[in-house]
């Protein structure tokens, strides 16, 4: 038998950006809060002397134990699914902090479209311009609606960058100035203005000045030490939970986190949750933690399985389309979002080895909808970047194509050339699919003997014709940035998901929208069918925009903690539902 | 090239660029980072006999220089080989056996990562069949593969039956290993390390392209791992017992955990300071 704990206002799954922001926003308003993290704990000091790529980038140091628990993928439904058994597949983050630990400190709002995109779509090109089987809809929120909580993230994490030239309204300027400008981000600016697209400074919690934000956490400026991408910043100068959030929640005296907690269950007395059921994971007892509300605040994927292992919504059923949970799953996946050109120079020479996380320049000329559809066969854009996050020298060996990949010339070649290529790539936005979903498996389960996730995702002509398209612009960059040879990232016509989760952008399944029949939570991220389950995170996303999730994951975040704040004084739904669709 | 003249200004180049560095990151005016983050962020003074000693010299013995996890000396030769054959020493410099790499791979089989310690080992595994032709099917795999962000990585062939192999990696070295020993008995009559350069790589190619019958995984699976070993031992910091002296590094031109670009990052030239190793950058 569980051990009751005593209750509390709060309990949160969690301690990453959703979690840590609804942590330290109940916290500071005076809420007794509980957070539950199932990795252990970790803070800045254990980040010291951590330059260490074996450790951090091959031996995924800072990534979810799969020993414990991962997930099941396939492609289709006629496929038996097999576990992710290897972290090279799968770089979700985990311990105090969660990914936004791991992360390289990209910072994109979605665009308007995003927030409207069925509307929007039927509007500008007619419903007849949806494929059939694309479960395209509303978020049930605007971005103008958004905007505020946009700005509360960026002050928080002090984001720096510049103005996008043709990016959507603000209320304000980013707190902090751009980051620095390199030899080879100069080269990609010019090219992309010389070729009419309005190039900026990719907008980055690579924070370039020393900052103190408004809860009064200070986060250093950037030193470009290239340590970013799946390391934790040992210099407290990428924002992150560590450093912001979870610190301001500590400072109240109101905020409890509790490591090596792993969640098994939502409490839920058929109307209500009424709190979370947990394991600690070195005594093997397991907790009831009582509370008031319950926030599921974990992962895309721990938050779907939670709700499915604890039956809580409808399942969402891929053969009918009813159901919601486990509905629109959708990412950034390696070999079809994340593409672009490689140029090699000959006689030139750059410092590849230095950079940030989210150093580089950036142009939106063909984000979301912001150029015309009408004679395109896909949906959707993306942008295209020349982020310079610094190589390592493990991963990094590129070189010529038809280069043996071992043995003399592999060895010349790749130290010749390590120092003089480039990479221009896009980042293109995932649109959903009724048959691409989450569900529990039926076989493998985790060390609790609880069923893992399973992951059904295929790819479609619209994401094969839209990457191309984008790969395009991305060669035209390169060749105009004057390499001696220029290599585009080619995409077959048969390119399949290679059930890799390597790029930490992953949504849906607890979707949210405006009509309970078709979404689960509502702009709050407040479950429709249970009044005190909230569900945060990139859970949340009906579809993927073409953007880095985390700013849209934190600006959620803050709309929910002022949700959950009324909630708790007034009870009740914070969304009234269209009733018109029911 | 100019690169010796730029060795010769360092110790003034880092005196700037850490005072540049403290202006810039705000810790004059007082800080929030604490003294022994602070002392982190620099390197502490390397010894001069470290600093000066030049490249190719003769290394000191190591005691860490013997088998930890390979009991018989024929593998552990037949991995020397295999290693020194997809690294070879040249004209840039030393090749995976001066690196020390089979020593960083024996020790590395040794550890967690040897009995895939944080994967999912728990079944159903797929079970292996060599004479199912699906199975064994190369692919391309091995080419460059765009992974995250900057299009970093590769994809391995061991991810040919998606990792689902009953095998740990200590039982799948074991058996690639022997089974490049035994066709090279076959094919030449002696073990693999004594054979002639190009007869080493003629075998290593018939492994990569999964043409070799192994019992309980595909050869390009096996293959893939040891390339994958290979080159983390050349370019690992040396605390792992290969890139010996930061060689690996040096022929990559790459700083190791160089504190700080501040003031370089921005400007045309190349920047080819010391490469800084852990030993240094943790100040013990």
């Amino acid at each position: 038998m569980a051990k009751k704990l005593k209750k509390v206002d709060a309990v949160i799954l969690g301690s990453g950006w959703a979690g840590g922001i609804i942590g330290a926003e109940l916290a500071k308003k005076g809420y007794k809060v509980v957070a539950l993290e199932r990795g252990g704990s970790q803070k800045v000091e254990d980040f010291v002397g951590g330059k260490d790529e074996l450790r951090f980038s091959q031996r995924y140091a800072l990534m979810q134990d799969l020993s414990k628990e991962t997930m099941t993928s396939r492609s289709t439904e006629d496929e038996e699914a097999l576990p992710v058994r290897n972290n090279k597949d799968a770089l979700i983050g985990t311990d105090t902090g969660g990914s936004g630990v791991h992360w390289n400190g990209v910072n994109f709002r979605y665009r308007p479209y995003d927030f409207e995109i069925r509307s929007q779509t039927v509007e500008r090109y007619g419903e007849v311009k949806i494929p059939k089987g694309m479960t395209l809809q509303d978020w049930g929120i605007t971005y103008d609606e958004l905007e505020p909580y946009y700005d509360k993230y960026e002050k928080m994490a002090g984001i720096s960058g510049e103005v996008n030239p043709v990016g959507p309204k603000r209320s304000e300027d980013y707190p902090n100035p751009p980051s620095i400008d390199t030899p080879s981000i100069r080269l990609f600016k010019d090219a992309s203005k010389k070729l009419g697209y309005h190039p900026y400074q990719i907008p980055t919690a690579n924070v370039t000045e020393q900052y103190t934000n408004p809860d009064g956490e200070t986060i250093n400026a950037c030193v470009y030490c290239a340590f970013c991408e799946t390391y934790g910043c040992h210099f407290g100068a990428k924002a992150d939970p560590i450093v912001t959030v979870l610190a301001t929640a500590k400072k109240t005296g109101n905020y409890e986190l509790r490591n090596h907690a792993y969640v098994t269950r939502v409490l839920y007395d058929g109307s209500k949750a009424t709190g979370l059921l947990y394991t600690d994971t070195q005594t093997g007892m397991a907790y009831e933690q009582p509370a008031d509300v319950v926030i599921l605040a974990g992962f895309t994927f721990p938050n779907t399985r939670l709700l499915l292992l604890s039956k809580i919504g409808r399942p969402y059923n891929p053969k009918t389309g009813e159901g919601v949970i486990g509905k629109n799953f959708t990412g950034h996946f390696s070999n079809i979002n994340y593409l672009g050109a490689r140029g090699f120079f000959d006689d030139k020479k750059f410092n590849n080895f230095a950079g940030a996380g989210a150093l580089g320049a950036t142009f939106d000329d063909f984000a979301a909808d912001d150029f015309d559809h009408k004679d395109l066969n896909f949906l959707h854009g993306f942008e295209v970047q020349h982020q310079t996050t610094g190589f390592r020298p493990i991963e990094y060996n590129f070189v010529p194509k038809g280069t043996p990949t071992w043995g003399e010339e592999f060895k010349d070649k790749s130290l010749f050339y390590t120092n003089r290529n480039l990479y221009v790539n896009a980042l293109t936005g995932t649109l959903p699919w009724t048959h691409n979903y989450m569900d529990l498996d039926p076989t493998y389960t985790d060390f609790n003997g609880d069923p893992l996730l399973r992951i059904t995702n295929r790819y479609t002509d619209q994401d094969r014709n839209l990457i191309r398209y984008a790969i395009d612009i991305c060669k035209k960059i390169m060749t105009e940035m004057g390499a001696d040879s220029v290599e585009a990232d080619e995409v077959p016509d048969d390119v399949e998901f290679n059930n890799s989760y390597t790029t930490g952008h992953f949504a849906g399944g607890v979707i949210m929208g405006d009509d309970p029949q078709t979404s689960a939570v509502n702009s709050y991220q407040q479950m429709w069918d249970v009044d005190n389950l909230f569900v945060a995170g990139a859970s949340s996303f009906p579809h993927f925009g073409n953007y880095n999730p985390t700013e849209t994951v934190g600006a959620l975040a803050y709309r929910t903690a002022e949700g959950i704040d009324t909630f708790l004084k007034n009870g009740g739904q914070l969304v009234k539902t269209k009733t018109a669709s029911l | 090239m100019a690169d010796t003249d730029k060795h010769k200004k360092e110790p003034h180049q880092t005196d700037h660029s850490r005072r540049n560095f403290l202006k810039n990151s705000g810790m004059v005016a007082g800080g929030v980072v604490g003294g022994s983050l602070l002392g982190g962020l620099f390197m502490r003074e390397r010894d001069e006999k470290h600093k000066t000693k030049p490249s190719g010299t003769k290394h000191e013995t190591s005691f860490q220089e013997a088998r930890i996890f390979f009991t018989r000396e024929e593998d552990f030769k037949a991995l020397e080989a295999a290693t020194e054959r997809i690294y070879p020493k040249d004209k840039n410099g030393p090749g995976a056996i001066e690196l020390g790499v089979p020593f960083f791979i024996d020790k590395q089989l040794a550890g967690d990562w040897g009995i895939n310690a944080r994967d999912y080992r728990k079944g159903p595994f797929k079970a292996y069949d060599y004479n199912d032709p699906a199975q064994v099917k190369s692919d391309d795999a091995a080419e460059p593969h765009p992974r995250g962000g900057q299009g970093q990585g590769k994809e391995s062939t061991d991810s040919i039956m998606r990792d689902q192999s009953l095998l740990n990696r200590r039982e799948i070295f074991i058996e690639g290993v022997r089974t490049l020993n035994d066709a090279s008995q076959k094919q030449h009559k002696t073990t693999y390390d004594q054979l002639e350069k190009d007869q080493q790589i003629d075998i290593l190619k018939t492994f990569e392209n999964g043409e070799v019958e192994m019992k309980s995984v595909p050869s390009q699976a096996f293959f893939s791992l040891l390339r994958q070993a290979t080159i983390e031992g050349a370019y690992a910091d040396p605390l792992y017992g290969g890139n010996k002296d930061m060689e690996g590094w040096k022929m990559k031109e790459f700083p190791g955990a160089y504190p700080s670009y501040l003031g370089k990052i921005d400007k045309d030239e190349f920047f080819k300071p010391q490469p800084v190793a852990l030993k240094d950058s943790q100040q013990h």
